[in-house]
């Protein structure tokens, strides 16, 4: 997996500007992803790269439109060292990975990246580092292939069930 | 035992004992959709074999970021949820209310105790009336409206305890700044953050909904005030009624992620500066930095109460005629207030533009952008790169008091020092 690396504190602006929330196909928001911020971004990212961002990866808007463009970039997995709430749920209920590593200030542009989710290890160049496992709940929906998925194998809904 | 307020809202909506870190499938009470989030919202409830909302009653509707529709796929999206509203039978405020949080607090569609969930990541906003109220995305909305519930991880809470008087053109603006200076963008990430104290026993509800407005800049799930005498008076004033009666006065020794103690008493106008909404400093600290545009406005301020304070530092003076001064009243509602105190008219003379309730330009979406290199001066409550613009654009934030003096004088200029 080829990674795009980004800072600290990537905003949901950053990723998908306002003025293209009108659009809603994965494909034609990928094509303004990361516009005026990372130019080359749009243009050359390919199926299976990966992003490495910081701390506070997505923070801002609740616009699905952010992980709806990179999952259109053919983008399926965001490394970041912590991401904001709503940008890590909308991940999980659209398709795209959000994996939490502690370390992943020290992966760099041009490493190769493999990613073990239930291991819970990534390599990059070939050193393991850990990463944090997905909640309980959120992997039920995304073996489900997301929340839209999920709905559909909810037989009844038990309310208030811990 | 003792709880937060995220425990108490969620352990008497559950009829059970709920914790934080509890993964819970629980009942929502008011679901909020615009024009922005709206359609693929309704897409995914579509998706998911949804045929009818789990109850229209329950569901809030409208359009402000995008008002009067500024593009013509602005003009379908509202065209498709205008369709949806009238198929389910949803009431419509449509383009002409204003903007979603203010709407749904003022017209009394969200209440204390109350599981709120919106797809604006702002929703936090209900927060002011007691409200526990989170921003989620178009498929947890597309979920919600299906089966009137969503998961909800029961945050952690962080109290944020505000004492002491605030000092003449200082407020609740500055007061979310320098806590959001203080914790960091990503302080609360997760956490639901109570403000409590003499200081926010003391605010208006506009002042609460400013303070709860911005938890989510601070990576808040949700940001409470517990409702009290003021809150009651309020609902009473917009004819709200809540039958709950459950004390969702959080306990002291409930179990917090971190207390803090803050103190206005010397508490300086703030302002956030570029492009990091935890970039805080005192106002003195960047006076004289020119600017090009003034916004006052948003689901942070643009209510009355900003305006009369705007006014007031303003009086009989003008804006400085090198520079758009932009009013944007949050809803019709606050602009008819502001209109019938003569406030608008006030501010026309003196220069501004005053546009119809909307987003206006704090999302960058239908106008007031800039140009590169330009610089705005912003109630609102972000100050991302390219947020109102071009990514070679500065946002800055302030208070309404802290943009009117700056609006005036053309550079950013510290509200106290005009007379």
């Amino acid at each position: 997996m080829r990674v795009w690396k980004f800072g600290d504190d990537i905003d949901t602006d950053a990723i998908i500007p306002g003025r293209f929330l009108i659009i809603y196909d994965p494909a034609e928001l990928a094509t303004h992803a990361f516009e005026g911020t990372r130019d080359d971004f749009a243009r050359e990212a390919r199926k299976g790269d990966i992003i490495v961002g910081g701390k506070n990866f997505g923070c801002g808007s609740s616009r699905e439109h952010a992980p709806l463009a990179l999952k259109g970039a053919g983008i399926t997995v965001v490394v970041a060292r912590s991401f904001a709430r709503i940008f890590y749920r909308n991940c999980i209920n659209t398709g795209v990975l959000p994996v939490i590593c502690p370390n992943a200030d020290t992966i760099g542009e041009g490493d190769t990246v493999e990613i073990f989710p239930d291991e819970g290890y990534l390599t990059a160049n070939g050193i393991r580092h850990d990463i944090e496992p997905v909640p309980p709940f959120m992997r039920k929906i995304i073996a489900a292939g997301g929340l839209v998925e999920y709905a559909h194998i909810i037989k009844e809904l038990e309310l208030c069930t811990k | 035992m003792s709880a937060t307020i995220s425990e108490k809202i969620f352990s008497a909506r559950c009829a059970q004992d709920v914790r934080a870190g509890d993964v819970m499938m629980a009942p929502v009470d008011a679901a909020m959709i615009h024009d922005i989030t709206g359609p693929l919202a309704i897409d995914k409830f579509v998706e998911m074999g949804g045929t009818t909302v789990f109850d229209p009653a329950k569901v809030i509707l409208l359009f402000d970021h995008q008002v009067p529709a500024d593009s013509i796929p602005a003009a379908k999206n509202h065209v498709m949820m205008r369709r949806f509203a009238d198929d389910q039978g949803i009431l419509n405020y449509d383009v002409h209310e204003g903007v979603c949080h203010q709407v749904a607090v003022e017209k009394g569609r969200v209440l204390p105790g109350d599981i709120v969930v919106g797809s604006d990541s702002h929703t936090c906003t209900y927060g002011a009336v007691g409200a526990f109220a989170t921003g989620i995305g178009s498929t947890d909305m597309g979920f919600a409206l299906r089966f009137g519930a969503l998961y909800f991880r029961i945050p952690e809470s962080i109290r944020a305890d505000v004492s002491g008087a605030f000092a003449p053109r200082v407020g609740a603006k500055d007061l979310v700044l320098s806590i959001i200076g203080d914790l960091g963008a990503d302080g609360a990430t997760y956490k639901a953050v109570e403000f409590t104290g003499s200081a926010i026993e003391g605010m208006d509800i506009p002042g609460r909904m400013t303070c709860c407005n911005m938890a989510i800049e601070m990576g808040g799930k949700a940001g409470i005030v517990p409702p009290d005498a003021t809150t009651r008076a309020y609902l009473a004033a917009i004819g709200a009624r809540t039958t709950r009666e459950e004390d969702l006065t959080p306990d002291d020794d409930a179990t917090y992620a971190a207390w803090k103690d803050y103190d206005v008493t010397d508490l300086a106008p703030q302002v956030a500066v570029p492009h990091n909404v935890d970039n805080v400093v005192d106002v003195t600290e960047v006076a004289g930095t020119p600017v090009n545009q003034v916004f006052i406005g948003s689901c942070t301020n643009g209510r009355y109460e900003d305006f009369v304070e705007a006014a007031e530092v303003l009086k009989d003076g003008c804006f400085s005629p090198d520079i758009r001064v932009i009013i944007v009243p949050s809803s019709r509602t606050e602009y008819l207030k502001t209109l019938r105190a003569g406030l608008l008219e006030r501010f026309v003379e003196a220069g501004a533009i005053v546009e119809g309730p909307s987003c206006g330009p704090c999302m960058g979406g239908a106008f007031g952008l800039l140009a590169p290199g330009e610089v705005s001066l912003s109630t609102s409550n972000r100050n991302f790169r390219g947020r109102q613009g071009s990514t070679e654009a500065e946002v800055y934030l302030c208070s309404p008091a802290t943009a009117a003096a700056s609006a005036m004088s053309g550079v950013i200029t510290d509200p106290r020092e005009v007379a």
